[in-house]
Formats: C-alpha cells, structure tokens, sequence
C-alpha cells in the first residue's frame, strides 16, 4: 500500500494536468449565463464569432475569475503542504502562523477606514498578514538566533486570537452597515474581485512562491526525520525555517489578500495528494498546487450556481466541502495521517 | 579518519557546564565507546563532535579540519549519526529513507544515480533491512526502526559513524542484531564513536572505552582495564562483578541489585 499509489505518481500528474484544462474551461463556460463551450473556444482563441456579450462575459469576467482560482488554490495548497512539512505535522495549515487574523484585519481596516480605493484592500491585506508572521517569528526566534518550533505554533495562535479580537472590534465599531458585510464577506472569502490586474499582480508571486517551495522539496523531505535528522544530511534546518517561512507567507498572504480567508484547501488538499502520491515532497507539491487550483475553480462554481444569481463565499463552500471531507479521512485512516 | 577532541567544553545555560575541558582522540579505523552515568555528557560530546552543538571553548577536529569549518555537504558525506529515536512525521518506505542518506551527494533536483543505487542497496544489505524496503517506517518495529536509521546512515557512506544511544529502547535480541552490524562495520574500518549504556556489549563492540563522569571523561583505554569494579562503583555508584567471557574472553559487568537500609 505504501509504494502503490507511488508508481501512479504520473500518471495522477497528467490526470490533474488534464483535469486542470477542464477545470478551466468548465469555470467559463458554467454560470448564471450558459456560455456555448464553443463561444468559449473561440472567444478565448481571439475569434470574434461570439456574440459581443459572451466575449466580454469569458475574457473580462470569467478567464481572470478562473485563473485567480487556480492561482489561489495553489498558492494555498502548496502553503500547506510547506507548513505540514515544517511542522512535520499533518494539522498544520498556511493559517497557523496567524496569517489569516492579521489580513483579516488589515483587511477590516482597509474596508471601514479607506473607502473606496482598490489597492488599499489587498494591499492591507497582504500587510496584516506578514505583521502577524513578523511578530510570530520574532517571538519564536531564541537568543541562540535558533527557531523554536514549538514557539512558532503557540505564539501563531495567540498572535492569531489577537489579530481576530482587533478585528471583531473594528466590526463592532463599525456598527452594521454595507461595510460591515463587505468586511465578513471578505473574511469568508471569494473570488468576486477577480481581474486582470489581480491575476496580473498574483501570477508571479505564486510563481516565484510554488518554484521556491519546490527547490525546497528535497530538504522538507529530510525535514521529516527532525532537526537534528536534517542537519546530519547537510541541510541547514534553521535556514530552511527561514525560506520556507517567508515563502509561504508570500504565497499565502498574497492569495489571501485577493481572495480572502479561503478556508481548508490548505489543510485538506495536502492530505489527499499525500495519500494519492506518498509524501516525497517533490512529487507532492506539484500535484497539491493543481489539485487545489483545481478544487478551488469548482468551489467558486459551485458558489456562483448554487444560489444564482447570488453568489455564496466560496470560503463556505470549500469548508462545506473540505471539513466532512477531512472528518471523513480522520476517522477511516486516523493513525495514518 | 582520525577525530581530535581538544579541550571542549559546553554549557546549554549559564550555571550547569555540560562539558568540562574534554580531550579524545579516535583514531581512524577505531571505534570507541562512551560510557557513563545520564548527564554526564556523552550526548552532548557527539553533538558537539557532530557539529550540531559549537563548543563554548576548545574545538573539534576531523583530519586537521574543524568540524565547524566543514561545509554542510561535506560534513554530511564525513560523519553520520544516528539518534536513540527519531521523529518520522510521515509515511516514507523504508527504501525512501535510506536513500535520504544519499541527499549530500544529490543534485536537488537530480534523479537517483547508479552510485546512489548501489549505495542504498548495500547499506540495505549492510543494516539487514532488505526485506523491508516497501514497508513504511511508520509501521516497523522500534528495533527494525533503528537498523533502518543506521542504513540511512551508511548510505551516507560516512568515515565516521556516531552513535547516541541507539538500542536504548530494543529489546536483546535486536540490540544485539544492531551492535552486530556496528561492530562489523568497525571492523571494516568505519571510525565509529558509540555512546552506550550497556557495558558489557560496549566491551564487545569497540576497541577502547572512555568513561565520563560530570562532564569529563575519567579514564579511557581497553575495556579490561576500564571497567574495573571499583570505577564502576565511583562513576555510576554501583557494586557490580566484572570478569572476563568465558569464551570470547572479552570483560563483562554484571550489577548487583542494591537492599537500603530500612
């Protein structure tokens, strides 16, 4: 059992691969307006045989919803599998470190306090997020400038619990409102601010991100047998701390700050490919940055159609597809994970 | 591959000195046991012989070179260790763990070479654990679990192998399988430095014996004259008879339970 799904290993790549394509396509052409798959084809071949409606519909509206999909999902799923490797434990999550709560609150203030401007969102977003991972890190950083993993997790969720209380009463302040919705909205998460300039902005940081964590994958892989483990391999465990750190607060942050808080794709997708392709992280985080590209895509579909025309958070329904998931591997194959 | 270990001394906090001035020498080809009471500081000399720990004072020195001055990759292809226990977070093969041992002589992104092959299949045969290769080192037995860690650290093909403790947890029958292939290995011609706690097969397995005591170490030589009764009874505090096997004529020590006064 343990090599079995190993020697699929490419086999499960090209499938994702494959289901990547689908996914994409399924992304544009399903909605509250049915797009003909080959109005699709050809509006997205730069063909003008489409009706003027459905062109603008798949490239102004649903191609860069879709590929900031993908780029999330990714983004959070390879965050995952990075901070279940640096933890070396199953649990972890890219929002362990309090990342969540800080862009939530960056987020928060942005909204309540400075209207109206686009940028000022992620942007507060992305900024919260990395002084919440400041301040975990710098708690977790001993005098003997050696990282205390254990620390790094407490502090992650006390930091985290701060960031959460900040924000609540900023929403409590706000007494109600349109900001206010704007703000839990936010918070649920979604990929309803989708454009091209965030997928513009997202491409390369999930790219450099993904490509960081992957020249890592051979030292996470020796991270599994402990610090001292590591080290007596030739990798630095300090230093590996600190790039995965940042990288993952990078990827993280980013996706959340033009996305929101999307809950369990860091936590369940990781788990799945682990079973699906064994732990080597250097097949493990290729196939979790599709798979979760792919598993957000059909969330933010199944968010836009479950009760079109309104659109429901897709954080709602990753976490309603995601949890009983996740209760579901607990209970059949606890020990194992 | 000769280690030099010059007047090391150590403290983890400002008050309990964890070593005091320690002075060894092994040299290549030799294997030597380190024996003594818990916290007298066998773990934390193959930490600072290893490099995890840099000795407040003093230095130690692997052919001439010092053990902080070795390059990362260097450093793993020199020495290995294997630990008393070891975290396993997740469900590699047995085979995908020894072949970790191969990682300081891979390109990151570099497939498995021929030498890498051949280096993990020997070290699997070497470690006894062939048979268990696609087995997951999660579901192994503990005694299994250490011969693995020690194939993964021949496949690092190391000159010197250290050791903490590691069949403290096995039971005879693989404490003895383990010590079995230190031994041979030391025969071989692998430095191998072994903290132990069991002295009579410390006797068996190595060349020489150094007895810490508090940080020192007290007395080092061959195992007869070593472990006498009587520096078994300064160092650990225990009555015991020592004598010599009666077929391998190798020293034995066997304690004498204690009756308190009531």
């Amino acid at each position: 059992m343990a090599t079995g799904g190993r020697r699929l290993g490419r086999w499960i790549l090209l499938g994702l691969v494959a289901l990547t394509v689908l996914s994409l396509l399924a992304g544009i052409v399903i909605g509250p307006v049915t797009i003909p798959v080959r109005d699709a084809f050809a509006s997205l071949l730069g063909d003008e045989t489409a009706s003027t409606v459905h062109r603008v519909i798949v490239r102004q509206i649903r191609l860069p919803r879709v590929l900031l999909g993908l780029l999330v999902g990714s983004a959070l799923a390879v965050s995952g599998v990075a901070m279940q490797g640096l933890f070396r434990n199953p649990l972890a999550s890219p929002y362990v470190l309090g990342i969540a709560s800080g862009a939530s609150t960056g987020a928060a203030l942005a909204i309540l306090f400075a209207a109206g401007s686009t940028y000022l969102l992620p942007l507060g977003a992305f900024v919260g997020a990395a002084a919440a991972v400041a301040v975990v890190y710098g708690l977790a950083r001993g005098r003997d400038r050696r990282t205390s993993i254990f620390t790094l997790i407490l502090a992650g969720v006390a930091v985290g619990a701060l960031f959460s209380a900040v924000t609540s009463f900023l929403i409590f302040l706000s007494s109600g409102g349109e900001k206010l919705s704007d703000v839990l909205f936010w918070i649920m998460g979604g990929l309803g601010r989708a454009g091209w300039p965030s997928v513009a902005i997202l491409a390369p940081i999930v790219a450099v991100g993904i490509g960081g964590v992957v020249v890592l994958a051979r030292d996470l892989n020796a991270l599994s047998l402990g610090e001292e483990g590591a080290f007596h391999v030739g990798v630095n465990p300090d230093a590996l701390y600190r790039w995965l750190l940042v990288l993952t607060t990078v990827l993280t942050a980013a996706a959340v700050a033009m996305a929101g808080t999307i809950g369990f794709i860091g936590l369940v997708i990781p788990h799945v490919m682990r079973l699906l392709v064994g732990p080597d992280h250097r097949r493990l985080i290729p196939v979790s940055a599709l798979a979760g590209g792919c598993f957000l895509v059909w969330s933010d579909v199944a968010a836009r159609t479950v009760l079109a025309p309104a659109e429901l958070p897709v954080g709602v329904i990753t976490a309603f597809l995601g949890a009983p998931f996740f209760l579901y591997l607990l209970k059949t194959r606890g020990a194992r994970l | 591959m000769r280690i030099e270990v010059r007047n090391v001394s150590f403290a983890y906090d400002d008050r309990t000195p964890a070593l005091r001035g320690v002075r060894l020498d092994v040299r290549s080809g030799e294997s030597v046991a380190l024996i003594g009471p818990n916290g007298s500081g066998k773990s934390t000399l193959l930490k600072v012989v290893s490099g995890v720990l840099r000795p407040d004072m003093g230095a130690v020195q692997i052919d001439e070179t010092s053990v902080g001055e070795l390059s990362a990759r260097r450093r793993a292809r020199s020495l290995a260790m294997v630990e008393q226990e070891r975290p396993m977070g997740f469900d590699f093969t047995v085979r995908e763990v020894v072949a970790m041992g191969r990682i300081p002589y891979r390109g990151r992104f570099a497939r498995e070479a021929r030498s890498d092959r051949r280096a993990v299949d020997r070290a699997m045969d070497l470690a006894d654990i062939r048979e268990l290769a696609d087995r997951s080192i999660r579901a192994v037995s503990g005694g299994e679990r250490q011969r693995v860690f020690l194939g993964m650290a021949l496949a690092q093909e190391p000159d010197v192998l250290l050791l903490d403790e590691p069949t403290t947890h096995l039971d005879l029958r693989h404490q003895v399988g383990f010590m079995s292939i230190v031994r041979e290995r030391a025969c071989a011609g692998m430095t191998v430095l072994i903290a132990i706690h069991d002295l009579t097969l410390a006797a068996q397995a190595t060349d020489r014996i150094a007895l810490m005591s508090e940080g020192r170490i007290v007395v080092t030589g061959i195992a007869g004259d070593v472990l006498t009764a009587s520096n078994v009874r300064s160092v650990f505090g225990v009555d015991a008879v020592v004598g010599a096997h009666p077929e391998l004529g190798t020293t034995y020590v066997l304690p004498t339970l204690t009756r308190r006064a009531e």
